[in-house]
């Protein structure tokens, strides 16, 4: 073999072998174990502190307070949500007190009026609303159904009524379309309002002749969009057409 | 109909319709349906009288008892158990107590510049406009409509790292310092990780970020440290509204389940193929 | 800030320093290939720019490094990449690849072609430099005419083991950001292939400004034919980068998917002036509108007849707006690439920092570095034999 061969495998299998003994100290012994990672990481993230209990925890202690707020309109809001985290109020209960935040503040996190909330969400406008009032003088937080019913459906279909109120049908009540049991208040998702089903709902303003010479719009039924329930087209809290 | 075929025995799901859901929208049903539905319950008949027949004839075959047996009812191969988020979007409210709750179960620096989760707002004006911001991730709520003008729709889309199966951060890992665990979840190895920004730069969802301090990346970890416990991650656990749910695929008795069964699931940039493990419930074709 | 961003999207991650790495890689595969042109495809012209093209390589490759180093997080563990490299992460097996073409392609290149000297050097200096030639020459002190042969014979053979190795060098870093399929301006199967010409763009054009400039510097007279050749290869490859670029634009603009909106709204705002300006005005069109008129690419003597003097220096003025060229590229994929957000709503900024390990000033000192190294590397492995055969050349 000519010599620059011989001398250059030499110094090749020098740094060859410089590499591997390094990797002999510089790979973490856990690595390969589980995967391409070092396995004891998963362990070390395992191990994290926790700030936030959960609300089984504060169960286990607060029971009078978890049976009413289970019931309640607020069964689905954790205690920490309001609270804080509370993982160090469970090591240490006497010393390490929660927070309780009575201002209006808190409250409007969730309730002040959005158009981007769902509809339906109970929303106030909290200029409106009860102003300079604190939330819980008439809204227990753990059972917070409020003292009287909201009279107006727009208390929580916000959206829905600001939109209807700048439409034409902005002079007629909710309840022209929809019957509304009086227990869709108090359990708004399981008792539902009614909604029409028929064209001939609509017609009885809108269909000639009905209401002819009132200013409202009159269609001839039999012809106008006569394969379409009204409502495809015309969205019936903003019934304007055209552009 | 949804129908699940075990080994020949045909066991219909049904189709419960629970007080809550939507209300009938009022669609008749045309007579070729009814046909259909007629053959439907023709071919169940059949089937079921197969079904019966098929351990007489398993058995004269001599078919080991086992494959015929207990295993065969109770279901089909499950996939695997790994842990995976539900989101329903019309639940979203945008409160931000969530984004809240995460940065201080996990340390996540306060400043605006760092989310493992943050809440999108999303409006579509009339004019076809489509605004979507998220000012501090949420935290601080959103103000007022960030436009002038007529909305059609709007929403709240929660957002996070998506713990895909087909992670293309952990692909691009040039050192095994993030990686995907056997139950599902994507983590980052603090102490391995050299901070060369690749995975962030892999990352479709903008999940990832770099720790001002630490100098490593950093994301949304499901909670890791809460969930040997039994506990769901900071998140799900502060969601007033229930729009986040926590569970495991492949696993029937966690809430995942019903999520999966009843809603048309979508996830995020599907058309990238990194199997996202957030599924998204009423999803809008405007989100990205 | 403009439109939507991801929250978590507020700072660029790959600043200055990323950019400066392709641009630095590009250059030492573009030095290579073109020596490569004299020894496997017996380009004689360029011959005096042989030795000079591998130590300029060479030069560069020792720094290109050094930017990744300074922009990680925790430079001080980027030994992981060789000691638990991901086999999936094109990152990873780039420092092989990187280490490969170091070591076995251009290290080995430079000893076989300066073997004979070193023996001869390590004779005939005195002092340190004697002990430095010696320990280079590995003890392989033989110099009979079959030692000599094989020498010659292994240069060829690992030039031509170079050429694809230069290709993969530069094309690996194409394909670094071609494979990310999160971000749609780097997403692109092209990616490897416009990276790896523009690179043997920049590359020609860095040996042919040296080159100049060193002959003229020394006071030599400088070979108009080697500059020729040298100005007619940089045509031609700017031709062929010119082309995929446009493919790559023509093609986007055509399929219009879902990313165009902003990615047009990128390059009409924040990258008008690298992309449209210096990129394509000044460093492209401009360089080869000249190169065109008066190098001998596609006609004998040129369109225009110009003295050698006149020829020379629009050469040099020509290299010159290539590296521009080259730069801003290698500006609008790195930064281009983050300076939209994924959710294909917004753009961002960046703001370049003056001092800072990203910064402005760690740029220049690292664009200067591989010119000090290069000229350390001259005065130790002199590539001009101007003196008696095997001896080094005066001090140029």
């Amino acid at each position: 073999m000519p010599q620059q061969v011989t001398r250059l495998l030499v110094a090749f299998a020098l740094v060859g072998a410089a590499l591997l003994i390094a990797r002999y100290f510089l790979v973490p012994d856990t690595f390969g174990e589980l995967g391409h990672y070092r396995a004891a990481a998963v362990d070390s993230i395992r191990n994290l502190q926790k700030s936030y209990a959960g609300r089984q925890e504060c169960a286990l202690c607060h029971g009078d307070v978890e049976a009413v707020r289970s019931a309640s309109n607020h069964r689905g809001v954790s205690c920490e949500v309001c609270h804080g985290p509370a993982a160090q109020h469970v090591a240490n209960p006497m010393e390490v007190k929660p927070v309780i935040d009575r201002r209006r503040t808190l409250c409007t996190i969730c309730h002040a009026y959005n158009p981007s909330r769902p509809t339906g969400f109970p929303q106030i406008d909290p200029v409106a609303h009860n102003p300079q009032t604190p939330c819980i003088a008439c809204h227990r937080p753990h059972a917070p159904e409020p003292p009287s019913t909201p009279e107006e459906c727009g208390a929580c279909h916000g959206q829905i009524a600001r939109q209807k109120a700048v439409s034409h049908h902005a002079a007629l009540p909710c309840t022209t379309c929809h019957q509304v049991p009086e227990e869709h208040k108090t359990s708004p998702r399981t008792v539902q309002p009614t909604r029409p089903t028929e064209r001939a709902f609509c017609g009885t303003c809108h269909g000639e002749p009905a209401m002819a010479g009132s200013g409202i719009p009159q269609v001839d039924m039999r012809t106008h969009g006569e394969r379409y329930l009204c409502w495809q087209c015309h969205y019936p809290h903003f019934p304007e057409v055209g552009r | 109909m949804k129908k699940k075929e075990v080994t020949g025995m045909t066991v219909d799901s049904g189709m419960t319709q629970d007080p809550g859901t939507t209300v009938d929208s009022g669609m008749k049903r045309d007579p070729e349906t009814t046909e259909t539905m007629e053959k439907e319950v023709d071919r169940r008949a059949f089937l079921r009288a197969c079904g019966l027949a098929a351990p007489v004839i398993l058995a004269v075959l001599k078919v080991p008892e086992g494959l015929i047996g207990q295993e065969a009812i109770e279901g089909a191969e499950r996939e695997a158990l790994l842990y995976a988020m539900g989101v329903d979007v019309q639940k979203c409210i945008g409160c931000g107590r969530c984004a809240v709750a995460c940065k201080t179960e996990n340390r996540v620096p306060p400043e605006e510049h760092f989310f493992n989760t943050w809440i999108e707002r999303y409006v579509i004006y009339s004019d076809g406009r489509v605004v979507v911001d998220s000012p501090n991730g949420g935290i601080d709520g959103f103000p007022e409509l960030p436009e002038e003008g007529e909305t059609l729709r709007t929403f709240f889309v929660p957002k996070l790292c998506n713990h895909c199966q087909n992670p293309p951060c952990v692909q691009v890992c040039p050192v095994g310092a993030t990686f995907i665990t056997e139950d599902g979840a994507v983590l980052v190895d603090e102490e391995y990780c050299i901070g060369c920004r690749y995975c962030v730069q892999a990352c479709p969802y903008g999940a990832r970020w770099i720790h001002p301090e630490k100098h490593v990346a950093a994301k949304c970890t499901f909670c890791y440290q809460r969930l040997d416990e039994g506990l769901v991650p900071a998140c799900v656990e502060v969601c007033p509204t229930g729009a986040r749910l926590f569970g495991q695929l492949g696993n029937r008795a966690n809430p995942l389940e019903r999520f999966r069964r009843f809603n048309e699931i979508q996830v995020l940039k599907a058309h990238l193929n990194t199997e996202p493990k957030v599924l998204y419930a009423n999803l809008d074709g405007e989100v990205r | 800030m403009q439109g939507f961003i991801y929250p978590n999207e507020f700072e660029l991650q790959w600043g200055l320093l990323v950019v400066l790495y392709p641009y630095l890689t590009g250059l030492v595969a573009g030095a290579f290939i073109l020596a490569s042109l004299e020894r496997v495809f017996n380009v004689k012209e360029v011959e005096p720019t042989y030795r000079l093209s591998l130590l300029t390589a060479l030069a560069f490759l020792l720094v290109a490094p050094l930017p990744l180093l300074a922009h990680l997080g925790h430079p001080e563990r980027a030994y992981e990449i060789f000691m638990t490299p991901s086999p999936t992460s094109a990152m990873a097996m780039f420092g092989f690849v990187y280490a490969w073409y170091l070591m076995v392609v251009l290290l080995l290149e430079i000893w076989f072609d300066y073997r004979e000297n070193f023996v001869h050097w390590s004779r005939t200096s005195t002092g340190w430099r004697k002990w430095l030639y010696r320990i280079l020459t590995l003890g392989a002190t033989d110099l009979s005419e079959k030692s000599l042969r094989f020498d010659r014979s292994a240069g060829k053979w690992i030039t031509i083991i170079g050429i694809p190795s230069a290709f993969l060098l530069h094309g690996y870093v194409g394909f670094i950001f071609g494979s990310i399929k999160a971000n749609p301006w780097w997403s692109s199967v092209l990616m490897p292939v416009v990276f790896l010409f523009s690179a043997i763009v920049s590359g020609i054009a860095l040996v042919l400004f040296i080159y100049i400039w060193a002959q003229t510097v020394r006071g030599r007279p400088v070979d108009m034919l080697c500059t020729d050749k040298l100005a007619s290869f940089l045509f031609y490859a700017m031709i062929v980068d010119f082309s995929l670029e446009m493919l790559d634009f023509i093609h986007r603009l055509y399929e219009a998917e879902e990313s165009i909106t902003i990615l047009s709204q990128l390059v009409e705002g924040r990258l008008f002036n690298s992309l449209i300006v210096l990129q394509i005005t000044i460093g492209t069109v401009i360089p080869l509108v000249v190169l065109l008129l008066v190098s001998p690419a596609l006609k004998k003597g040129g369109f225009l007849a110009t003295t050698g003097e006149l020829r020379r220096m629009l050469y040099l003025g020509t290299a010159v707006l290539v590296q521009i060229g080259i730069f801003s590229i290698r500006w609008n994929v790195v930064i281009g690439g983050q300076l939209f957000s994924k959710s294909l709503r917004g753009l961002t900024t960046y703001k370049v920092e003056l001092f800072g390990m990203e910064g402005l000033a760690m740029t220049l000192f690292l664009l200067v570095l591989p010119i000090i190294i290069l000229w350390v590397l001259v005065k130790v492995l002199p590539p001009w034999l101007d003196g008696e055969k095997g001896a080094p050349s005066e001090a140029g």
